[in-house]
């Protein structure tokens, strides 16, 4: 098999890992879509970084593009590549983060470590409520007795 | 300086992230054993995958460019590294944005 359908294959597996076995369901939650727009955008950045500098070397036969022959760096755009990646990375990039994020909610929902929840940012002044659903502030400032203690 | 190229890569992308630990309270690190929970499988599945692609040939890791110690004899520490950082990044950022927007992911407390 070629990366091209093993990553495709990954996507596939882990789309359905999420939906129907973990049943985790992240990929119909809105924060898991803004999460990974988050990361993608840093893969482009940092694995560009590395597939320009030739860190990373494809062979011809396993993916869409090819490697272009020369020191030159790959396309930035085009034969299949995306800021410099094979376009496959994408894909295997995806499955990596989906399957590391199912199981990590996929654990918080058997109750392992489901609290303390995450947030609110310091900038916020206190109030731990996760699902707060609006408002920027909590209306129970310098809350005392929560079972972690904050540092 | 050159063999510390990923090296270098991979510290911007586990700093890069980290900081939301602090920053937005995403107490992943906190929740340290669910955290090895949740990086145990990936890790051993995509290492295992890295590891076929290299011996099979789909792709190469430029031994200049990295520190020189390899795994099983081919594979770069880097890329265990990698499959360690690049999934502990992702839901750090998850909770980051969990943190700022409050919207739920499934795991809350049943009420």
């Amino acid at each position: 098999m070629t990366y091209t359908q093993i990553g495709i294959l990954f996507v596939v597996t882990v789309v359905v890992l999420d939906l129907f076995v973990l049943r985790t369901r992240l990929v119909t939650r809105k924060g898991f879509w803004v999460a990974y727009a988050i990361v993608l955008f840093f893969q482009f950045v940092t694995n560009g970084l590395l597939t320009s500098l030739h860190v990373f070397t494809y062979a011809d036969t396993a993916i869409i593009g090819n490697q272009p022959a020369d020191d030159g760096p790959p396309p930035f755009f085009g034969q299949g590549r995306i800021f410099f990646q094979p376009f496959e990375d994408v894909l295997m990039g995806f499955s990596l983060c989906l399957l590391a994020m199912a199981l990590w909610v996929f654990w918080g929902r058997r109750g392992v470590q489901r609290t303390p929840m995450s947030g609110p940012p310091i900038w916020r002044r206190s109030g731990r409520v996760p699902t707060a659903p609006t408002g920027t502030d909590s209306a129970s400032p310098g809350r005392t007795g929560d079972s972690e203690s904050t540092t | 300086m050159e063999r510390l190229t990923y090296l270098g890569v991979l510290a911007f992308i586990f700093f890069g992230s980290a900081w939301l630990e602090i920053a937005l309270r995403t107490r992943v690190f906190r929740r340290w054993k669910r955290l090895l929970l949740a990086l145990s499988v990936p890790v051993v599945v995509f290492v295992i995958w890295d590891i076929w692609a290299i011996a099979t040939g789909h792709w190469a890791i430029d031994p200049d460019r990295t520190l020189g110690v390899q795994l099983f004899g081919l594979l770069p520490i880097e890329e265990l590294i990698f499959f360690l950082v690049v999934p502990l990044a992702s839901i750090l950022s998850l909770e980051a944005v969990r943190s700022v927007k409050g919207w739920p992911l499934g795991d809350e407390a049943p009420k």
